[in-house]
């Protein structure tokens, strides 16, 4: 007779110290491990609940202008570094690990349009009112020292804002007209014009470096090449574009912040009809800036919300609000992709978390291993009617929901009259027109 | 090294690294040409550093054979079938490019998942027990004294005799095969670890107990005695009196759901939720007295089997059976699921024993024994081994699907054991070669190898858990506690896609004959003499009727978009009382639900009649 049992020697499967793991064999049969499906789906569940215990955006808050908050500049060497400036004509440099004003000095007379760091970030403009581009020094003076700018350009035309050129040493101002400087000399190498009163912003193209585009006062969004003389497109909205943030992973594509409540993703080479229009917002949008890994986006709204969109999405996966910010000015989203940052009216920069839930700190390897794994499990089961309402679900301020509502009875009502005014009328004299379309007027070259 | 020249063309040019060749070729040493002037005045030898030629590109270059790695031994298909969970989804029938090849991108990460988790099968440490009979002899004559007189001391020690005098017995084995629960018609209820044979308790309960069970966890137990449920603690502290659980003959633990499900003598299922103390259902299966009921393991579903051969599946959120069985034209005496949740056993006073497949219920049985006395007690092992009694009589069979008894007398038992009295209750271990039999006047523990899985898995059963560990294992398993709604007749229905049947468009076509447009509260504005009229008003309100029920019935009638998952529990519960049962297949468990997936099993109509039988219902 030939027999074998089963036999486990203990040393194999107990540990021999307190000091030691416990052991743990694993065996991956899956008739081991019954309703696979439906203990995945308890997980997912679970962790999409945590998902929404875990969401506190809020980060910190930086107090210290005496007026409101105007523009931001990004560092794009330091990640612990953001300029801002006021509506006092006020610009600080903050220390964003220390959450400490490092400096801070007044630069213009009345407000401080943009502010823009130059590609290595030893020199920061700024222009403001006074029709002064200012050039700063990254290095704060010496103790007793003044503030003095390092250099300023008197310029003939009124500015209203400014970008830095991402691969040379240009930048270029916005206002009356589209001017091209450079870093070295006083006077713009080029002016651009196209019969427009005034630019309210202007961007670089970060991969395209020698392509523009600025919102005009005309509800237009008109590019440049900074090579040629005359401006390339021009494209017409219904409404004006406060802000403009080009993709900065697909740098065909941009977004502009829409006086009309709406976002809209354009591609360059198609400009009649915006790739997504990105609703949700109840005012007027003021300024807007993609992650550096060009997926999402952040939106400033006069509705005293930041909202973060995905950028092939037209509604928003997330809201940020708090009861003490108003109407929400700029915002910027950090170039390591875990923090926004937020200036608002009433004098403060909030800093929040790009993923709400995220856990800041040293996280293990465990432990990332875990977030990943519900990660996955979020995605998997994300179509279920339960973890999809707990995951879309968010408490917004009385005032958005309000307005939301009557932002839908309003468009239903619209649709209602269309479908009318269509019944009563002869075929094709009321054509369907896509919403995407419905915003853009005209495109000129 | 240098170039031949093409015909017709001058010799190329030396160049400095080609001194090397040069050399080789003529027999005699050339100065090497050198590149610096600090280099000229060196007058040493010159070594060859790079062995390789700079020209050559070092793609081309062949690696040495000591850094290459050793190759991936390929894996047997009948092993890759084992952990895989069905054939990949047909991504012809995903409408756009990106999804479609998000889908196959998926398809490749499932099939390395399944392919590593097979490799793992190199890491397992145990390999199953055997039993080879000698020449000119058979498994089946071995008896148990030499089996254990042949095994390790360890695996001897596992056979073991108690002879106890408040029989008969019922036993149970905890889910990880450490502990051992046993209780006596006349009250007698003892737990112990039956590994060292260490006692946790044992006391009279002074009452008649009809089933014991082990909970989640080894230190508490169920007993249903003559009236109540009650639960004790390992010590054998009474825990809670269940006087909702009233006369119950048989217990059963679904541990994924906290579930412990009860049968009672009037023909009540219940099923009490142990981390909550909730009844989840509790209703009255028209059975009359439940004397056989087991869960299947693989879904959660309870098997009952009546006295008329006739065993019906039951989840607790439904209150008509999920499916129903003919299995026996006699009353049927016995029945188990098999714990992969495949194979349904039963025998019935017809002296057969029949295995059937639970993933499809339509079919005939997959095999049949014939005995010469019915079975009182069928049991089947973690890898397939069907142990039956008759009386005292027990033989074990090395595969559920082996037909034996006098039909097939050729298939000889794998083992035979005849006990001292009658057998009432038989368990094989978890883990173990060991099959627990509870007689009338005691308990034995039978060596049978090759019965029990030899890998366990610590994260779902730990035979050697630390009480810390149990703890932790305790939060985990409540914290992924399976709502009683999931329980369905397909455990996979979850992850699938909730396509509407043919039958269930036609119910809810059906329906809309039968709805009642919202009564409407109108009143109608007074208006000058002249302008209004009963008639005017009347006419009025029946427009605004009409149009509310109109657009009620434009939202009802709305297609239920065909690839929305299960809308709520209640849903899920409703789908599962679906009778047939398709084959295990993989639901794409990654895919959107808005993909619409090519092959579903349950459309297995022609369209033309799917048309032609919703053309006559409208």
């Amino acid at each position: 007779m030939k027999v074998k049992m089963i036999s486990r020697n203990p040393d194999n499967y107990v540990r021999e110290t307190k000091l030691q793991q416990h052991k743990v064999p694993r065996n991956y049969d899956p008739a081991l491990h019954p309703l696979e499906g439906a203990r995945e789906y308890v997980r997912a569940l679970n962790a999409t609940k945590l998902d929404r215990v875990f969401a506190k955006p809020f980060v910190c808050n930086l107090s210290g202008h005496r007026d409101g908050v105007a523009c931001f500049g990004k560092h794009p060497k330091l990640l612990s570094t953001l300029a801002t400036g006021a509506y006092d004509g006020e610009v600080r440099i903050w220390d964003l690990a220390n959450r400490t004003s490092v400096r801070s000095f007044v630069a213009h007379d009345g407000y401080v349009r943009g502010i823009a760091y130059a590609r290595n970030g030893e020199r920061l403009f700024t222009v403001g009112d006074d029709k002064t581009i200012k050039v700063w020094s990254s290095q704060a003076p010496d103790v007793g020292q003044e503030e003095e700018p390092v250099n300023t350009i008197l310029s003939r035309h009124i500015l209203h804002g400014i970008s830095h050129n991402r691969k040379d040493n240009s930048f270029a101002t916005c206002g009356e007209v589209c001017a091209i400087w450079d870093e070295k000399h006083n006077d713009p190498i080029k002016t651009l014009k196209w019969g427009v009163d005034t630019l309210h912003t202007i961007s670089y193209n970060p991969v395209e470096t020698n392509v523009l585009a600025c919102c005009a006062s005309d509800r237009s969004i008109i590019l440049y090449d900074q090579r040629e003389a005359q401006p390339l497109r021009k494209v017409v909205l219904t409404m004006k574009s406060n802000k403009l943030a080009w993709n900065p992973m697909e740098a065909f594509n941009f977004t502009v912040a829409n006086e009309d409540c709406n976002l809209y993703t354009f591609d360059t080479r198609k400009l009649r009809t915006p790739l997504k229009v990105h609703f949700d917002h109840v005012s007027a949008v003021t300024d807007v800036d993609y992650a550096p890994t060009g997926q999402e986006f952040v939106s400033a709204s006069y509705d005293k919300t930041v909202r973060i969109y995905n950028a092939h999405q037209s509604h928003s996966r997330d809201i940020y609000h708090t009861k003490r910010m108003q109407h929400v000015v700029c915002v910027a989203w950090s170039l390591d992709n875990r923090y926004i940052f937020s200036g608002s009216d009433e004098m403060n920069v909030r800093m929040w978390k790009a993923n709400a839930s995220e856990k800041l700190g040293i996280i293990r390897p465990r432990e990332r291993a875990n977030f990943n794994y519900q990660e996955a499990l979020k995605e998997k089961y994300a179509a279920h009617p339960q973890i999809k309402r707990i995951a879309r679900h968010r408490q917004v301020p009385r005032h958005v929901l309000n307005a939301q509502r009557k932002m839908r009875m309003v468009k239903d009502k619209e649709l209602v009259k269309e479908a009318n005014v269509r019944k009563h009328s002869k075929k094709g004299k009321v054509p369907f027109v896509s919403e995407k379309k419905k915003h853009v007027l005209r495109e000129d070259v | 090294m240098t170039k031949t020249p093409p015909k017709g063309r001058k010799k190329p040019t030396t160049r400095y690294f080609d001194a090397a060749a040069v050399k080789s070729e003529d027999g005699e040493a050339k100065p090497a040409k050198l590149k610096r002037k600090h280099q000229q005045k060196f007058t040493g030898d010159f070594l060859k550093m790079q062995s390789h030629d700079k020209n050559k590109k070092l793609h081309n270059k062949k690696r040495p054979a000591a850094t290459e790695h050793p190759k991936k031994q390929k894996i047997p298909q009948e092993v890759l079938d084992k952990y895989s969970r069905g054939d990949a989804v047909d991504s012809r029938g995903v409408k756009t490019r990106h999804f479609k090849e998000k889908q196959q991108r998926k398809e490749i990460y499932l099939e390395y998942a399944t392919e590593q988790a097979a490799r793992t099968e190199l890491l397992l440490q145990e390999t199953a027990g055997q039993l080879e009979a000698d020449e000119e002899e058979i498994t089946a004559s071995y008896r148990q004294e030499e089996i254990a007189a042949n095994v390790d001391l360890q695996s001897a020690a596992k056979h073991f005799r108690l002879k106890l005098d408040f029989g008969p017995y019922t036993m149970r084995y905890t889910k990880n095969g450490r502990h051992l629960l046993l209780g006596g018609r006349r009250g007698h209820v003892a737990a112990f670890d039956w590994v060292t044979k260490k006692l946790h308790c044992e006391f009279n309960v002074m009452e008649s107990v009809s089933d014991v069970q082990w909970l989640h966890v080894p230190t508490m137990y169920a007993v249903a005695q003559k009236e109540w449920v009650y639960f004790y603690d390992k010590k054998g502290t009474e825990l809670h009196c269940v006087k909702r659980l009233s006369r119950v003959n048989r217990l059963d633990f679904l541990p994924y759901h906290f579930l412990l499900a009860a049968g009672n003598s009037v023909g009540y299922a219940s099923w009490l939720d142990v981390s909550i103390g909730e009844l989840v259902g509790n209703f009255n299966t028209g059975l009359g007295d439940i004397r056989h009921m087991r869960h299947n393991p693989s879904n959660g579903v309870l098997c009952i089997g009546g006295g008329k051969g006739v065993v019906s599946m039951w989840s607790p959120k439904v209150r008509e059976p999920l499916a129903k069985l003919l299995c026996h034209s006699t009353a049927m005496t016995a029945l188990t699921v098999d714990p992969k949740g495949v194979h349904l056993v039963t025998a019935g006073l017809d002296r057969m024993v029949k295995v059937w497949d639970l993933r499809n219920l339509n079919e005939t049985p997959l095999a049949i024994f014939r005995l010469r006395l019915p079975a009182n007690e069928v049991e089947v092992s973690q890898r397939g081994m069907l142990a039956l009694s008759q009386g005292t009589y027990l033989e074990t069979y090395t595969d559920v699907l082996h037909g034996g008894g006098t039909a097939n007398s050729n298939k000889l038992p794998y083992l035979r054991q005849r006990c001292d009295a009658f057998v009432h209750g038989m368990r094989f271990c978890p883990y173990e070669d060991v099959l627990g039999v509870s007689t009338a006047n005691g308990f034995q523990s039978l060596l049978v190898p090759g019965s029990g899985e030899p890998n366990y898995d610590a994260l779902e059963d730990n035979p050697y858990e630390t009480s810390k560990q149990r703890r932790e294992h305790e939060v985990h398993a409540l914290l992924e506690k399976i709502p009683p709604e999931l329980i369905t007749l397909d455990p996979n229905e979850i992850t699938g896609v909730d396509a509407p049947t043919l039958q269930e468009k036609v119910d809810a076509k059906r329906q809309l004959f039968h709805l009642k447009p919202p009564r409407i509260n109108m009143k109608m504005r007074h208006k000058m003499k002249g302008r209004g009229g009963s008639a005017k008003a009347a006419r009025n309100k029946q427009i605004v009727k009409d149009c509310s029920a109109r657009s009620l019935f434009r939202r009802c009638a709305r297609p239920s978009r065909a690839s929305s998952p299960p809308t709520s529990m209640a849903m899920t519960a409703t789908m599962c009382s679906r009778r047939q049962v398709g084959r295990p297949k993989r639901q794409n468990p990654y895919a959107p639900s808005w993909i619409a997936l090519s092959p579903s099993p349950r459309k297995n109509r022609s369209p033309l009649i799917e048309y032609l039988i919703v053309v006559s219902f409208i």
